[in-house]
């Protein structure tokens, strides 16, 4: 039903559009250069006042109406709610909604169908107040704006100022977003650490907490506090992450010497989309292969050097880890490689320095800070990479530097806490936001030092 | 170093010939960028201890001449060089030749200075390293020293040898560029447009300083100002769409120049 007042304001905005235009080119009779701003800009004009404001009211409409009904319906059906707690509540409204509106149903009974009739009579008036809304503000803000239309009108500054907001609005619509996750990690994690003190959590060596309970029967509460110790998860974290930077860094970082400064422009044209198909691929089957082809592989060599390797190590996810992230070290690389001004380098060579005594003393050492950030970037990449540790490194949260051995991350525990069947309020599901903010705040650090060491690299050459 | 170069410099007068030698000869040089011809068949002679000026307009082939000299075109992909340069009557572009060693030789400062982003005595001293010029830190030290004092640098930076080269002034840079260039005591420095990034007071710096370092070295300047040509060189050479128009003694050059086109440029008629 709204759906069409959308589309129908849609192709309104394009009639005004045109109109806009028309009525511009016919103030000044056909004399397009009097106008003071472009007849496009009067067709734009006209379409945001006919449309613009209708379509806001639409938005907020949808954002603010499900709350409203709901309410309305717990209002009118007060007395048969009365003795319920907050999740019947919750599931007497979520019934009704789904009868009304198609959906799954819990258990139907007569008091819901009635709270769906009445569902479905105030959504029918709500949707009839909306167009007549929509269609009222559509009109005169279509008639207003037709009005001013004129030789002399600045419309072309009302574009601009609308625009500006729009645009303003977009940006903020992405901050909002980040805030309202971040502050859920934290106020989840607040819960949590209720339960158990944060300093057992943060310096805790023992994880296990599909145990969290001590057996049936015992209260709710009880939670032992002693198995969130997230030391482990952190240090094979970062044993996984260091195998992959062994990895990618050194081959990353030669690739992009090589692209940038050594291959012939077709080769250059050719090898860095390929490398850079290595991003492309779904870290899933990155994790297929760790698990299937590159883990037994090592383990195969293990073995035929006499040494005991677990099926799923650290090793192995570690490095079909680094391969991962190799094309978004060499990548970055390459670009501040490629920032280095030509005439540093045609400077070393004039003195007679060869091509690798030029990259060795002079370009590196000017792409060092930009070279480290793009470290810190993969870095922080690898600390947040899932799919490849799930599927090739393990789930025992084992304390070892031993890359040879099964280990566990952040990640990984954190899809095994919230996977399956769950209360979202136990100690065990909340942990995992605890751990999202510990994984939070790594990658952000990590982001500010890298973003920092590229401003002062910046400063160098501006 | 410096008594290797007065040695030479000895040498050379005990021979006796006043007329100065002939430190690099071109002879039929042609460079190609990919399809386009930018020079055609340039024959010019390098003098020992002179300063030969190359002037021309724009895109006339000074530059593309001078970077032949010690092989920096062969950094262009593209480019490619015929014809035949001699250094000592030695082939540069012989596959034996170190380009290397060559470049050691014939130094060179460009338009734009280019100081690496290191200290000043590191700018200084990277020649002499990857050379292995110096056989101790005292050597080098004394190396990085004479170079400056010869770029006429030293007294404004000795109190600060260990700060950025690049938060010098242009002026400052560009000596700098030149000390670099002096420290691994080249036979031949090749100028391309030296002054053209500098203000008048740098420029006329910079200018004395060439004059001084003909004593010691051969050097070929690449310049669009003519007051320049006239001012620090002896010999110059006029280009013109990739043609050697015309080469001579710069103060015949500019009083009574052979050919027509060199009179209107360096009268400011075209150009």
């Amino acid at each position: 039903m709204v759906g069409y007042l959308v589309v129908l304001l849609l192709l309104l905005a394009a009639a005004a559009y045109w109109i806009g235009r028309t009525r511009a080119i016919a103030s000044v009779n056909g004399d397009v250069a009097r106008l003071h701003s472009l007849p496009g800009q009067h067709g734009m004009f006209l379409a945001l006042f006919a449309a613009g404001p209708a379509l806001l009211a639409i938005v907020l409409w949808s954002l603010v109406t499900p709350g409203i009904e709901s309410s309305i319906i717990a209002d009118r059906f007060s007395s048969e709610l009365s003795g319920m707690g907050v999740p019947q509540v919750e599931a007497f409204i979520r019934d009704a909604r789904a009868m009304a509106f198609g959906g799954v149903v819990g258990f139907a009974d007569p008091a819901k169908e009635a709270a769906a009739a009445a569902y479905k009579s105030i959504h029918t008036t709500s949707t009839w107040i909306i167009w007549a809304v929509a269609l009222v503000l559509s009109a005169s803000g279509f008639y207003w704006a037709y009005s001013r239309i004129a030789q002399a009108y600045r419309a072309r500054h009302v574009v601009e100022r609308v625009l500006r907001a729009f645009l303003i609005a977009c940006s903020v619509v992405a901050i909002l977003t980040t805030i309202g996750i971040v502050l859920s990690l934290i106020f989840e994690s607040l819960r949590f650490f209720q339960q158990v003190p944060f300093y057992k959590f943060l310096f805790g060596t023992h994880w296990s907490p599909q145990s969290a309970f001590t057996g049936a029967g015992t209260e709710a509460g009880a939670v032992n506090q002693d198995i969130f110790g997230m030391v482990p998860l952190f240090a094979g974290t970062l044993l996984i992450t260091f195998i992959a930077m062994l990895v990618a860094a050194p081959i990353g970082l030669m690739a992009a010497i090589y692209l940038s400064d050594y291959a012939s422009k077709s080769v250059r044209a050719v090898a860095k989309p390929v490398l850079e198909i290595l991003a492309g691929i779904p870290t899933v089957v990155y994790g297929f292969f760790a698990a299937l082809t590159v883990a037994p592989y090592f383990r195969g060599i293990g073995e035929s050097l006499g040494l005991n390797v677990a099926s799923e190590s650290a090793l192995a996810a570690g490095v079909v880890m680094g391969i991962m992230i190799i094309p978004f070290v060499s990548s970055l690389s390459d670009d501040v490689i490629n920032a280095v001004p030509q005439s540093l380098r045609d400077g070393s060579a004039g003195l007679g320095a060869t091509k690798s005594e030029t990259i060795r003393k002079v370009v590196l050492p000017a792409a060092l800070p930009g070279i480290v950030s793009a470290m810190l970037l993969a870095v922080s990449r690898a600390i947040g990479e899932t799919m490849i540790v799930v599927m090739a490194a393990g789930l025992a949260a084992n304390l070892t530097a031993n890359p040879l051995e099964a280990v566990t991350t952040v990640t990984v525990q954190i899809v095994t806490l919230l996977v399956g069947d769950q209360e979202f309020d136990s100690a065990k599901t909340l942990a995992a936001f605890a751990l999202g903010l510990v994984l939070f705040c790594i990658t952000l650090t990590l982001n500010i030092v890298a973003l920092r060491v590229v401003q002062k690299y910046r400063e160098q050459y501006d | 170093m410096n008594i290797m170069t007065e040695a030479g410099v000895e040498q050379k007068l005990s021979s006796g010939t006043n007329a100065p030698l002939i430190k690099m000869k071109g002879e039929k040089v042609s460079v190609h960028y990919g399809e386009k011809r930018a020079l055609f068949d340039v024959d010019l002679d390098v003098r020992e201890n002179q300063v030969t000026a190359l002037i021309g307009p724009s895109g006339c082939g000074k530059s593309t001449f001078l970077r032949c000299l010690n092989r920096m075109n062969d950094t262009i992909d593209i480019a490619r060089v015929s014809g035949k340069i001699t250094l000592d009557g030695e082939d540069v572009y012989d596959p034996k030749i170190d380009v290397v060693e060559l470049r050691a030789r014939v130094g060179m400062v460009f338009q734009k200075p280019n100081p690496f982003p290191k200290s000043i005595y590191e700018n200084v001293a990277y020649g002499p390293r990857i050379h292995g010029l110096a056989r101790s830190k005292a050597e080098l030290d004394g190396i990085v020293e004479s170079s400056l004092k010869k770029a006429g640098l030293f007294n404004e930076v000795k109190d600060r040898l260990l700060e950025s080269g690049t938060g010098l002034s242009g002026g400052q840079q560009q000596r700098l560029c030149i000390a670099r260039a002096i420290a691994v005591s080249p036979e031949v420095i090749l100028m391309d447009e030296p002054c053209s990034a500098l203000d008048p007071i740098a420029t006329a710096r910079v200018e004395e300083l060439i004059d001084e370092l003909r004593q010691n070295y051969t050097i070929v300047i690449v310049t669009h100002s003519m007051q320049q040509a006239a001012r620090v060189s002896q010999r110059t050479a006029m280009f013109h769409l990739g043609y050697l128009v015309e080469e001579g003694a710069t103060d015949k050059m500019f009083t009574n120049p052979d050919d027509k086109r060199t009179q209107d440029y360096i009268t400011g008629r075209f150009g």
